[in-house]
């Protein structure tokens, strides 16, 4: 098993409305598309995935409706609202911001001080 | 929102969660089947699969549960759920749920009771429109505008009232629409009455000030709405008809709206007529400046930006011309304009409603200590479980919320069961007459307000004592209380429920002092001397001018009535009294006496301004008035002159220096007759049972042909006998004479009702405040036995006497009932002031009260703890060290 990195706080949200925009998905679709773009780098709990999907939901980022999955299963496809993509660039931004800020933070040497 | 549409609205919202729940539970189930169809497809057997897939995803009832909040929010759901285990919990110690819901109902119960009143009495102005620019002028203030000439010029001359109106009291008139004469009380009033109150009938039309032309000009009837339910049926064809009122035709009008009682809060008067017609139905002269009996009060709308202080001048102005122009009969002090409704008790109707107010918030107060104090044990008997919500990551907020609500469902459901029992005893309150042959009611309102202010003060209460364990959750270390369990430390500090418990003791021994004030000062003012013995005694109450005796057959037709009476076997004396005996209805007439020697009779020459009764020979005897000196009046009296009369020890210590120089002496009254003294009576009680020592004289009623009077007869026979027996004898003499047969002390419970009202409100509030002091003191001890059982058995085991055990199980407790009784007892007798206005002789420094409260705070600390002491003696040591 390769070494999974804990989730840091706030990430699972980002990486959902990542997954979604890409494409219209279900849960476990999600859960995939995730793994897929993460490299199986992150862990979580299977089951964690729905509150979180939940909680945007109701901020009303995420569109659910119900539909027949690739294994003719019923199952709820999410895609992203126009809020949820305001919100899917603004938090892309705010990211890239930090890491490249922390980036820059640890790979200072002694000499650029 | 109506309770129908908030049910559906409820309804829709569980079933929608319902709904919620299983669409979640479908979805989470779809994704467990997508995995599972992943790991078959990557060629795990089936059973393995699902297994495997369920085991990925982790506990599913948790998320199930997590996702319906996340998507729900937790606002309406955390409440929802709150309540479902606020109600839980409670139902775990029922005990504790009836105590603390009883304890609020009978608070809130009380408060609501209490508000329905004062708002009727108080908050809300009479029920006409614009009653808050209503003002008038007195009774009881000054007498001067109370002759119908005076008010005219009040009236004509004012530049502060839009108009001015004016009302007289018509009471036991006689009523007769067909066959049936029945007596009704009602006012006589000035054309304009409902013009100026913006009245409008309910049926027909009313009279307004263009059909006066002068005495006798408007024989016309307006029924009140109540009366013509009850006597006429809801009759509309009542319109139009003439009735018989004293045997004159009068013509029915019209009828009031059901909202519109009269413009005396207190009297809810049968008929309005025009005052006009006063004289002629036996009422007061119009004509007369002098007579001060033809009006009660005048009142009228304030012009805009006219004050009461500015109306009050204006009158006073008016007043002073009036002087001037009448020296004789209008002799004006001080006029004082005042908000129509309560006349001259507004003073003391709104320091008794704001007493009893303080004291209803004070047994709310003491119940909420009393709660705070149980919900705090009840709290403190968790602080496990409180301890291990905390460890287990719940936060303080949340637990303090979970408390709040049930210290809200608490006082709700108090509220609701105080507000449920309060209703139907304002209802029936409002629907009260104290007195059969008085119009006399309590203004009562049972409308919305006083839910507003049941919710408002179940809240409230509800706050108040779930706010007393807050200390203890923010303060709870669960590390602590997991390791060592609930039984914390037995301090010697002084805590936040002993406060509780000393303040509401203190309230408790507050209330019962002043109800034992008002109950000694009842009972003396019923045993106080009054002047006469009202028991075995019937009275008579007839009007000869309503049955149509003209002037000169009435000194006859009174000697008639007497030997009628006089006749019905077991009578043992009677006599007659013209207006009211003493202490009837509160009325009593001052005569203004000048020295025999003063000639000039205008009011600044008084001697003295007794109370005056006409009364007839034998009248003393039937009385039970006991004669000190001289004779009693005789049949041949009218013929003597100087007018014969009787005098009061008080008459005569005041206008002649004592009872002994004042025989044979001699007076002017205001007609100028001259006097002598004959004889010497008792003093006693004439108007009201609070009046100081009063002077009076009894003149001899045969020169006064007065058509109402009352018969005083004296017998032991059983009174309903006597009653049936005198109807009779009286319907022998004229059939159409009505008479009004009460017993005398069924007439004085009149001048008691003030004094009985305070003494059961009070009773009730003590009574109220000591069940919440025996709760209170028997919980804190049950407590201190319960947690310090282990100790008592070693002391027991090591010797100890049972006092010993009891003063160390009990003493604390004790010690704190006896601080608060004694504070209780201070604010008691420093608050028993304020009861001197109501009630006989309020006096708190009588040792019987003081001797009372310490009792009564005794036995009830007695009482309290004779259950907890009962346990701490029968503690068994060896039994209790085998337990542990």
């Amino acid at each position: 098993m390769p070494d999974q990195a804990q989730l840091l706080p706030g990430t699972l949200d980002l990486l959902i409305l990542k997954a979604v925009s890409l494409g219209p998905l279900h849960g476990y679709g999600i859960l995939l598309r995730i793994g897929q773009i993460t490299s199986s780098a992150l862990l979580i709990e299977q089951g964690a995935l729905y509150p979180a999907l939940f909680r945007l939901v109701r901020q009303g980022l995420l569109k659910p409706s119900w539909g027949v999955s690739d294994n003719n299963r019923r199952a709820k496809f999410y895609e992203l609202t126009t809020a949820g993509r305001k919100r899917f660039r603004e938090e892309t931004e705010g990211w890239n911001r930090v890491a490249a800020a922390m980036a820059a933070a640890l790979g200072a040497t002694a000499e650029e001080i | 929102m109506n309770p129908i549409t908030w049910l559906r609205s409820l309804a829709a919202r569980l079933f929608d969660r319902d709904g919620a729940a299983r669409e979640i539970d479908e979805e989470l189930r779809a994704h467990i089947a997508h995995r599972a169809d992943d790991l078959i497809r990557a060629g795990t057997d089936r059973a393995r699969a699902e297994r495997q897939a369920r085991i990925e995803f982790g506990g599913l009832e948790h998320y199930k549960e997590e996702s319906h909040h996340a998507l729900s929010g937790s606002m309406f759901d955390g409440f929802f759920h709150d309540i479902v285990f606020a109600v839980r919990i409670l139902r775990k110690s029922p005990g504790f749920v009836v105590s603390a819901v009883t304890a609020l109902a009978l608070a809130i119960g009380a408060n609501a009771v209490v508000f329905g009143v004062m708002d009727a009495m108080i908050i809300h102005p009479l029920n006409v429109p614009d009653a808050k620019t209503l003002y008038g002028t007195q009774y009881g203030a000054d007498l001067e505008f109370q002759s119908y000439p005076s008010y005219v010029d009040l009236r004509n001359r004012n530049h502060s009232f839009e108009d001015l109106a004016a009302f007289n009291f018509m009471l036991g008139t006689v009523l007769n629409p067909g066959n049936d004469p029945q007596p009704a009380n009602g006012f006589a009033t000035s054309g304009n009455y409902f013009t100026v109150l913006q009245e409008q009938p309910f049926l027909g039309r009313f009279y307004t000030a263009a059909d006066e032309h002068g005495q006798g000009s408007a024989p016309y009837l307006v029924l009140a709405y109540n009366y013509w339910h009850a006597r006429f049926h809801d009759d509309r064809g009542v319109i139009g008809r003439v009735v018989l009122v004293n045997k004159h035709p009068f013509t029915v009008l019209g009828v009031s709206s059901p909202e519109f009682g009269g413009t005396l809060k207190f009297v809810a008067p049968d008929f309005f007529m025009p005052i006009v017609e006063q004289e002629i139905l036996g009422g007061n002269s119009l004509n007369d400046r002098a007579n001060t009996a033809a009006i009660f009060e005048s009142f009228g709308h304030l012009k805009p930006g006219v004050t009461q202080q500015l109306a009050e001048a204006d009158a006073n102005r008016v007043a002073g011309e009036l002087v001037k122009a009448y020296p004789k009969e209008f002799q004006a002090t001080h006029v004082v304009i005042g908000r129509t409704g309560l006349t001259a008790f507004t003073g003391p109707v709104h320091g008794f409603m704001a007493a009893l107010m303080m004291l209803a918030g004070m047994i709310l107060l003491a119940a909420c200590a009393n709660l705070g104090g149980l919900f705090s044990a009840h709290t403190s008997s968790r602080a496990k479980e409180v301890a291990l919500r905390l460890a287990l990551g719940s936060t303080r907020r949340r637990i303090l919320r979970q408390l709040m609500t049930e210290a809200m469902l608490l006082a709700l459901c108090g509220g609701t069961l105080g507000v449920l029992g309060g209703m139907p005893l304002l209802t029936r309150l409002s629907t009260w007459q104290p007195f059969a042959g008085a119009p006399l009611h309590i203004p009562v309102s049972t409308g919305a307000s006083i839910y507003v202010v049941a919710l408002a003060l179940a809240l409230l209460s509800g706050f108040l004592f779930g706010i007393v364990p807050v200390r203890l959750v923010m303060q709870a270390n669960p590390y602590e209380v997991v390791k060592a369990g609930a039984t914390g430390k037995v301090g010697r500090k002084v805590t936040v429920r002993e406060i509780l418990l000393v303040a509401q003791i203190a309230i408790c021994a507050l209330l019962v002092t002043s109800s034992l004030v008002a109950v000694r000062a009842l009972v003396r003012s019923v045993n106080a001397s009054f002047g006469f013995e009202p028991r075995n005694t019937l009275l008579a109450g007839v009007n000869l001018a309503t049955a149509g005796y003209t002037n000169d057959q009435i000194p006859q037709m009174d000697r008639r009535l007497l030997d009628a009476m006089a006749a019905i076997p077991g009578v043992e004396s009677v006599g007659l009294v013209n207006n009211y005996p003493p202490l009837v209805y509160t009325a009593a007439f001052r005569e203004n006496v000048f020295n025999e020697q003063t000639h000039d009779l205008k009011l600044s020459n008084i001697a003295l301004a007794p109370y005056r009764f006409n009364v007839s020979p034998g009248y003393l005897k039937a009385a039970g008035t006991t004669l000190l000196e001289g004779r009693d009046l005789n049949w041949h009296d009218d013929k003597v002159s100087p007018v014969p009369a009787l005098a009061n020890r008080q008459f005569s210590k005041q206008m002649f220096g004592g009872i002994n120089g004042a025989m044979g002496k001699r007076f002017r009254i205001a007609d100028g007759t001259l006097v002598e003294v004959v004889g010497i009576i008792e003093d006693g009680k004439y108007m009201s049972l609070t009046e100081d020592q009063q002077p009076a004289i009894l003149m001899p009623s045969m020169l006064y042909n007065d058509p109402q009077s009352y018969l005083v007869v004296r017998s032991s026979r059983d009174p309903n006998q006597l009653a049936k027996l005198m109807r009779a004898s009286i319907r022998d003499l004229d059939g159409g004479l009505h008479a009004d047969i009460q017993s005398w002390n069924q007439l004085l419970e009149v001048v008691q009702f003030p004094a009985r009202m305070a003494t059961m409100a009070l009773g009730a509030l003590g009574l109220m405040g000591a069940v919440l002091s025996i709760t209170g003191i028997f919980g804190m001890a049950t407590y201190s036995v319960s947690r310090r059982l282990k100790e008592l058995g070693i002391r027991v085991a090591l010797g100890a006497k049972r006092i010993e055990v009891l003063q160390s199980a009990l003493g604390r407790a004790l010690r704190l009932l006896a601080i608060g009784s004694v504070a209780g007892l201070a604010f008691g007798l420093m608050a028993s002031r304020v009861l001197a206005f109501i009630v006989y002789q309020a006096t708190p420094r009588d040792p019987f009260v003081l001797a009372g409260a310490v009792l009564a705070m005794a036995l009830l600390g007695l009482l309290a703890t004779w259950i907890p002491a009962q346990r701490a003696l029968s503690v068994n040591p060896i039994a209790l060290l085998r337990e542990e």
